[in-house]
């Protein structure tokens, strides 16, 4: 039986850790898909040129088998060690960062040439342009892509269980060993995971409510029952982000 | 060809064998819309018969009843003596079946506005098609029923072309084909020159006409080409808010309709 | 900083060996992603409420819930109730599984953006449910979405190597078995940079196709 004494030794903590990786993760991610991002927009073809660069090597990439390349490779190559949470932090981190930087940019791309034009007559420096003018235009349009991409990022915490960081996925392991009980335990996890993409949804649906009435415009109508329903334009736009490309 | 515009004095009229289409009494709701307000209405057999009116007066709804892309909220239909959504079952009729409705409906063909050709098919399969699973006709006797048709229509060179290989003109002349393949007593013609170029629409009029004159189909026909429904038409029934409320032959409903709302339409019109 | 290639020669032997069966998985994924994302996506259209609620459901859960759980529940718990099945096969069957509740939302996008008069048109021509699907929608729906598969036969890819968790000898696997075998890491190097040369082509060749089907379309 799994007893309630293991449960809070190691579950709870469990939890905690998944929270924490998705939390650090999705701040550097968003730190790395705003900055590549918008230097891929850069009015110089070598920033370009390298940001475009940085994109196409994790589109190519396993997240998984960078994060043990982080954590395994790197440190014997380099002579120190990463805390394992920090090797999955920023695996994850940099990897769903370039998987945004592609939605930062598509969504940059997007804003009528007008707007920059205008931004440009008004003397406005490039930097300031992009922080008033361009980025507060693109935002709306950067939501629900950015959902999915957490989503993805959340399924992707489950990975540094692998690399013996303490997530639920990993106590969820040591569980079964010591219980040999599979069922119960893999089956909370996957609630677990399905109701923390749940939450994730709800709050970006806010999020988009809020940034949709701050340009003025009406929501649109979700139909999902649960979490996220995808257009089909999204979903490939989504799934291409992550794969297909070409240097933009 | 009778028509009964206040139909509540006429609940059970007799069945004539000639009457090919018969509606009894069928009423059609979108939401709180009434689209087609209790209506009876005959046509027999190889007549050609033209609906006009306002948009949104019925009927294109009457088109697509008849092809069960919508259903009656009450009401019957019968298509040569069946009834097209229900069936007899112990003397009671109840909901028809799929294969029922199917049975039925192999009778009417329909060409729409939007010509709906399959862009994923050449025109020669898309006249095939149905003939060879629906029908069960060979390959080559669907073929050469397909050569047949478009020599009618004049298409014979682009047997093997896609249809957005075509102009709008010639798709709607392969959707004729395609509906004529199947050889239906009824063809339902709704409104099929409306996504036309205006060069275009004189060709697929004239060859309306020519199949109206040569054949005995029976046709029903949504359309604002006056003209064309003048030259056509055995009977005109004027449709407004989901009644008739006239009917005729069209050269009494053109030069002295009786009803106002039938003189203002044909003023706004023409 | 050290990289010693010797290592990563006596490597490659079973290198390709897992690149055999990264492959493997990949075909057979995409397969079973393929066909079952397309039974979902039908199966989501379908009037009966009792058909349609529940494959929203299912697929709406395993698309957001881990890949890497979803295997551990299908080495560890199916075999329980069920048949118990190698690494692989089960590594293949998740993958399939995973994926095709994505390829069901492109089938379902595709199938969506058949216009209306399509069926309508079927329906005219009294074409049987069976045939409308096999010789007018689904023709028309599969090649609009042909891009978007192949998207997610490259993101298949790349999450392949989460097979190796639960054993199965792909290219992570034998490069961690090489690298606690010999106590080096080169091999990881070696997978790392083979993902970047497999997954860059094959997403131009994506573009490539996309740009071609777009175009005829």
């Amino acid at each position: 039986m799994m007893s309630w004494e293991f449960f809070r030794e190691w579950f709870l903590p469990g939890i905690w850790v998944t929270i924490q990786v998705l939390l650090y993760s999705t701040v550097l991610a968003a730190i790395v898909a705003f900055t590549v991002g918008t230097l891929r927009t850069s009015r110089f073809w070598i920033v370009r040129f390298l940001a475009g660069t940085y994109f196409e090597i994790f589109r190519g990439m396993s997240a998984l088998i960078f994060m043990f390349w982080m954590a395994f490779a790197v440190p014997l190559m380099l002579g120190w060690q990463f805390v394992p949470l920090w090797s999955g932090t920023l695996a994850l981190g940099m990897t769903y960062g370039a998987y945004g930087s592609e939605i930062v940019r598509g969504a940059l791309a997007a804003v009528p040439a007008a707007q920059r034009e205008a931004g440009i007559a008004l003397s406005f420096t490039r930097m300031q342009r992009l922080r008033r003018i361009e980025i507060p235009q693109a935002w709306p349009e950067m939501i629900p892509p950015f959902n999915n991409l957490l989503i993805e990022l959340m399924k992707g915490t489950a990975l540094v269980s692998v690399i013996a960081v303490a997530d639920m996925t990993f106590a969820g392991n040591l569980l079964r060993l010591a219980t040999n009980e599979s069922a119960p335990i893999y089956t909370l996890l996957l609630v677990l995971y399905f109701l923390l993409a749940f939450i994730l949804t709800r709050l970006m649906r806010m999020l988009e409510r809020r940034a949709k009435a701050g340009v003025g415009r009406a929501p649109e109508k979700k139909n999902g029952i649960l979490t996220r329903k995808l257009s089909g334009r999204g979903e490939s736009a989504q799934a291409s982000a992550q794969t297909a490309g070409g240097v933009g | 060809m009778s028509t009964t515009p206040d139909s509540t004095t006429d609940k059970n009229p007799p069945v004539d064998g000639s009457q090919l289409i018969r509606f009894d009494n069928v009423t059609k709701r979108f939401g709180d819309n009434v689209v087609l307000d209790d209506l009876c209405f005959d046509v027999s057999s190889g007549k050609h018969v033209t609906l006009i009116g306002p948009s949104g007066s019925g009927k294109t709804t009457i088109l697509r009843l008849l092809m069960t892309l919508v259903e009656p909220d009450s009401g019957t239909v019968k298509v040569s003596g069946d009834y097209l959504f229900h069936e007899e079952r112990n003397g009671k009729l109840e909901p028809a079946g799929e294969s029922h409705i199917r049975e039925v409906r192999k009778n009417i063909g329909m060409v729409f506005q939007q010509f709906n050709l399959f862009p994923n098919m050449k025109v020669i399969r898309n006249i095939t098609e149905a003939p060879v699973h629906v029908l069960g006709l060979s390959k080559e006797e669907a073929e050469s029923r397909a050569r047949e048709l478009l020599e009618l229509v004049g298409l014979t060179e682009h047997i093997d072309k896609y249809p957005s290989q075509l102009s709008g003109g010639q798709q709607q002349r392969v959707a004729i084909a395609r509906a004529l393949a199947m050889r239906p007593q009824i063809l339902l013609l709704d409104e099929v020159t409306s996504a036309l170029d205006p060069e275009l629409v004189a060709g697929v009029l004239d060859l309306l006409r020519d199949i109206a004159r040569t054949t005995d189909i029976t046709m029903l026909c949504v359309t604002h080409e006056m003209n064309f429904a003048r030259d056509i038409s055995d009977d005109v029934l004027m449709f407004d808010a989901g009644k008739i409320i006239e009917s005729g032959p069209p050269e009494k409903i053109f030069s002295e309709p009786e009803h106002e709302r039938t003189q203002q339409f044909l003023n706004a019109i023409l | 900083m050290t990289f010693d290639w010797d290592v990563v020669d006596e490597f490659m032997p079973r290198f390709w060996d897992g690149v055999l069966v990264t492959l493997q998985a990949l075909a057979l994924g995409t397969l079973i992603a393929f066909s079952l994302g397309l039974v979902w996506a039908m199966a989501q259209r379908s009037p009966q409420p009792w058909v349609r609620l529940p494959v929203i459901w299912v697929t709406e859960f395993i698309r957001n819930t881990p890949l890497l759980v979803q295997l551990f529940f299908l080495f560890y718990v199916v075999p329980e109730v069920g048949p118990s099945m190698s690494p692989l096969t089960t590594g293949i069957v998740g993958l399939g599984l995973h994926y095709s509740t994505y390829t069901a939302e492109v089938y379902r996008a595709g199938i969506d953006g058949v216009p209306v008069g399509q069926w309508e048109a079927s329906k005219a021509l009294s074409l049987s449910r069976r045939r409308t699907w096999t010789s007018v929608i689904l023709p028309q729906a599969i090649r609009r979405v042909v891009p978007a598969l192949g998207n997610y036969v490259v993101a298949m890819l790349k999450d392949s190597p989460m097979i190796a968790v639960i054993g199965a000898l792909d290219m992570l696997g034998e490069a961690r078995q090489f690298s606690n075998e010999t106590f080096t890491t080169e091999a990881i190097t070696v997978v790392g940079v083979a993902f970047i040369v497999i997954a860059y082509p094959a997403s131009l060749l994506i573009r490539a196709l996309e740009r071609r089907l777009v175009n005829n379309t």
